[in-house]
């Protein structure tokens, strides 16, 4: 039991630190630990709990790692993920903001976020292709998959509309 | 960067400070840049704590720096207000109501339901529904930082070796950092 609370707060504390820029940066990491990794989840229901995170209030990777957590460990490893997930952002905030200030300003570290940025485009791709084969598996899910990829590059609307646009398209296309 | 009471007269209570979070926390949807404006209408226009000018330094840091959006600049408000304390108590308020309501589905809600046909077909519909919104996620990023031939070629490069190699995305991560040391330098954009 220690040893899976270990961890899940090692794998969340460096989807934490390695996220940056927010919002889906943590998709990547968060498959590599949970999935290939660790084997603690399959594809599918990673998405599943990636789709619920993304459902309900607050920041995705901190819900995602509150399930996670609780699926591996129960209430214990709910608090252990989701506290290895904020760790690194407590640490660098509240100890190391000055000197993060300054570096920050930096025209090398504006280089090596640029580089960084780079690298997370491909990983996302490359992340929404490995776990789209266990969501894409039928003319139906690829037509969903295709609809609401169109249409939120032609309506940037919230997220949260899609999400309810794929539950109700499932609804309707699922072999009952 | 971070003087207690720079831009604010009065001493906020620890637990208006966590509260005021809390519903940040619970009120906003979508994660990332869709909670950055709640917070901004919340901290700047509603209560003040900090004006527009040092919430655009706030969110330099919170985008260039490692961890949650909505997370970086809960606690540098705090902070801003009340030092080490209202740091710590801003990322408790944020991160109480994620915590709170995932528990109640993870343990109650989820596994009550997980097995109903309907639920299932909702799944069904939601994991390419997911997916889309990641790819979407990839593409979005891709058009608003791959100005130069240089950021598209990285890009690419970076995609190949992690799709050959299979290494771990730090790696990737820390590769696209160190060639954009050398790649980027001297380039005005940050592309």
């Amino acid at each position: 039991m220690l040893n899976i609370l270990l961890s899940l707060y090692w794998s969340f504390l460096k989807v934490g630190l390695f996220t940056i820029g927010g919002g889906y940066a943590m998709i990547p990491l968060m498959e590599a630990e949970v999935i290939r990794v660790h084997s603690w989840l399959s594809a599918s229901e990673f998405l599943d709990i990636i789709a619920v995170a993304e459902m309900t209030p607050g920041p995705v990777s901190i819900n995602a790692a509150t399930f996670i957590g609780y699926r591996l460990a129960g209430v214990t490893g709910s608090l252990v993920a989701s506290l290895g997930v904020i760790t690194p952002s407590l640490v660098l905030l509240l100890l190391l903001a000055r000197i993060l200030f300054k570096l920050i300003q930096n025209p090398g570290a504006k280089t090596f976020l640029s580089g960084l940025r780079s690298a997370l485009v491909a990983l996302i791709l490359l992340a929404s292709y490995t776990l789209g084969q266990s969501a894409v598996i039928d003319l139906s899910t690829a037509f969903i998959f295709g609809l609401i990829l169109i249409a939120s590059l032609l309506r940037p609307v919230s997220p949260l509309y899609y999400i309810g646009l794929g539950a109700l398209l499932g609804l309707i296309l699922f072999p009952y | 960067m971070p003087s207690p009471l720079s831009s604010t007269e009065k001493r906020e209570s620890l637990l208006t400070i966590m509260l005021t979070f809390f519903k940040v926390g619970a009120f906003t949807f979508g994660g990332g840049y869709a909670i950055l404006p709640v917070i901004q209408q919340e901290i700047v226009y509603k209560r003040k704590w900090v004006n527009q000018s040092v919430f655009s330094d706030i969110l330099i840091i919170t985008q260039g720096m490692p961890g949650q959006l909505a997370l970086n600049s809960a606690i540098q408000i705090g902070v801003r207000l009340r030092g080490t304390a209202g740091g710590l108590v801003a990322a408790l308020g944020v991160t109480a109501p994620s915590v709170i309501i995932l528990l109640i589905i993870a343990a109650w809600l989820y596994p009550m339901v997980h097995d109903n046909i309907y639920v299932q077909a909702a799944f069904y519909g939601l994991r390419p529904a997911v997916v889309a919104l990641i790819a979407y996620a990839a593409i979005k990023m891709g058009r608003d930082i791959l100005h130069g031939w240089k950021g598209i070629i990285l890009s690419a490069v970076l995609l190949v070796i992690a799709i050959i190699s299979q290494i771990h995305p730090i790696l990737v991560l820390v590769a696209g950092g160190l060639a954009g040391l050398v790649f980027f330098r001297g380039s005005q954009t940050d592309a």
